[in-house]
């Protein structure tokens, strides 16, 4: 369906995109991820034909966007990073002019398509406001709701939910997933969590360069081969540890220090293949030291992300628990609260 | 491009600006018709002669805001991303400010029904004016436009419209200053002014039209050209 071949693009001496290539199939979810300035927009200015690519090609259903581009943006919404909206228009009147101006074709008549479409992305109580004096996630929506127009099978939305309140994000996302079953879906976006709860499959791009082109699980399994796991054994640290160590098929064993009132943490990470936890069972209740927590120490896409992006190759020895030492909350909250500290990269 | 000529031309009477533009236009026409009617003559032509400094200062109104606009507002995303060309986009926003500055000059045509309601019509006369006005603004346009697509600020695009305008109307001042007699008969071929007076005075010259034609076809090719290079840097 995007077939994107070699693009590069130069700034004067800058390269913010350089050869990048994937193609994304029709019906898939593509999300999109890299720090800011990364080249996210840029590609995606590219693939819509409001920036030319250096060098390179990008072909939308057969159409090269360069040389056929009336064809090719017709099969396009785009949703810019700034929603282009003329603020002097009431919605009615701006998506009016948007259906004129994209030429849509579709069976209905032009007055229920556009109903639709407010239905859909739930802004037909606003219609004949201004935009100018709508909020910032009414203004997102309208942008949404102009990327729809004329149901174009390919999506490019680019950081969709900047500026949404949290049960707005959920409804964005939920929107977003709906329309991938008739529509392809590239979706730029910096916030990791939002990539794991939409897509398909996540292409990471840092300083311009393609770092990674899979599925989120692939992602994280090529990442993490070893079966590591974060535990809390009630029980004093130094032979607990070296209890810890005398298992023959451990391979590293880590303290982390105090969590609570004689519970400690412990990294432990086994051979390849081999399930530790059973093991580590028995010889903890051989000795009365109770197991408080043990979880799978997994990459999250945070970590894969800072590994792409920043090259870090120590993330082996920084599981998630390490972060913040201090904190005690569950990893899923965790997960959660990380959002925000993770777009600063 | 039939989309964009309707919502520019729309965005005029949304905002004050296309009600002050032919306010002003309105003001000085009934003042320069006035005086026809008050020295007795049925000459309609110095109502147009007169027109040529009230264009010099209304039409960057028209075309302060056409392309800048859409660069601050990043409305310009919507436009380039539509199935429509960079030609579509430049002619129908000259088309709309064209056609307010034709609703504008329609004033005339009332004028002139007005002055042959007391006199004998010289109907050759005021078509040849008309067709001199229309030709004159189409070519201002094209230039404010072209200096609006050069900025994101309205302020700038207005005040270079009008330091446009003023350099079009010295246009003549600096071929009788020039040093060289072959520099100042260039500038005299690119006196609008001069171009403009034969349609006043009655006087239907082909290359006067292809003239003011051309500027109209180069600046909108300019302003393509500008939308076209923020592609490519």
């Amino acid at each position: 369906m995007i077939e994107i071949k070699n693009l590069t693009k130069r700034y004067g001496n800058k390269l913010a995109v350089d050869d990048v290539s994937f193609t994304v199939n029709k019906g898939e979810i593509l999300g999109f991820l890299g720090p800011n300035g990364a080249g996210k927009s840029t590609t995606m200015n590219i693939l819509t034909g409001y920036l030319s690519a250096t060098e390179g090609q990008a072909i939308i259903d057969g159409f090269d966007i360069l040389e056929n581009p009336t064809e090719a943006k017709k099969k396009i919404g785009y949703l810019p990073e700034q929603p282009p909206l003329y603020v002097d228009m009431t919605v009615d009147e701006y998506l009016d002019f948007m259906y004129d101006l994209k030429k849509v074709r579709v069976g209905a008549s032009k007055k229920t398509h556009i109903s639709e479409i407010c239905e859909l992305v739930k802004i037909s109580h606003v219609r004949k406001r201004m935009i100018r004096n709508l909020s910032k996630g009414y203004k997102q929506r309208v942008g949404i709701a102009q990327a729809l127009l004329g149901n174009p099978e390919v999506l490019i939305l680019d950081e969709p939910t900047v500026g949404l309140d949290p049960k707005q994000i959920i409804e964005i996302r939920t929107l977003i997933k709906s329309l991938s079953e008739s529509h392809t879906v590239i979706l730029s976006s910096h916030i990791l969590p939002e990539i794991q709860a939409v897509c398909d499959r996540v292409i990471v791009i840092s300083q311009g360069r393609l770092v990674a082109d899979d599925t989120e699980t692939n992602l994280s399994n090529k990442l993490s081969d070893d079966v590591r796991y974060t535990i809390r054994i009630d029980g004093p640290e130094k032979e607990v540890l070296s209890m810890l160590r005398s298992i023959p098929a451990m391979t590293e064993v880590q303290a982390l220090g105090k969590r609570e009132k004689g519970v400690y943490e412990y990294i432990i990470e086994a051979e390849k293949g081999f399930d530790i936890r059973r093991e580590v069972f028995k010889r903890l209740s051989s000795r009365n030291w109770p197991i408080m927590s043990l979880k799978s120490s997994e990459l999250t896409l945070e970590d894969i992300f800072l590994q792409l992006t920043e090259g870090r190759t120590d993330i082996n020895m920084m599981p998630a628990a390490e972060k913040e030492p201090e904190e005690k909350a569950e990893p899923a909250a965790e997960a959660e609260e990380q959002e925000d500290g993770g777009d600063e990269e | 491009m039939s989309a964009i000529l309707r919502r520019e031309f729309a965005t005029y009477f949304r905002a004050p600006l296309g009600y002050i533009y032919l306010a002003i236009f309105y003001f000085f026409g009934g003042q320069f018709f006035s005086a026809v009617l008050y020295s007795m003559t049925n000459s309609i032509g110095t109502v147009f002669s007169s027109m040529f400094t009230v264009l010099m200062f209304t039409i960057p109104l028209l075309t302060m805001r056409l392309m800048s606009e859409d660069k601050r507002l990043k409305t310009d995303q919507a436009l380039l991303t539509a199935p429509v060309s960079l030609n579509g986009i430049v002619w129908g926003k000259f088309l709309a400010a064209f056609a307010l500055f034709g609703i504008g000059i329609a004033i005339t045509i009332l004028y002139f029904l007005i002055l042959s309601s007391m006199a004998t019509p010289q109907w050759n006369i005021f078509l040849g004016n008309l067709l001199g006005i229309i030709l004159l603004g189409g070519s201002l346009i094209s230039i404010g436009m072209f200096i609006s697509s050069l900025t994101e600020s309205q302020m700038i695009a207005a005040i270079g419209g009008f330091a446009a305008m003023f350099f079009v109307f010295m246009i003549d001042s600096i071929a009788s200053i020039m040093p060289v007699a072959w520099l100042g008969a260039i500038f005299e071929q690119l006196s609008f002014l001069t171009r403009y007076n034969d349609f006043t005075s009655g006087i239907l010259d082909f290359s006067n039209i292809l003239f003011f034609l051309s500027v109209v076809v180069v600046f909108n090719f300019l302003t393509v050209r500008i939308l076209e290079r923020k592609r490519w840097s």
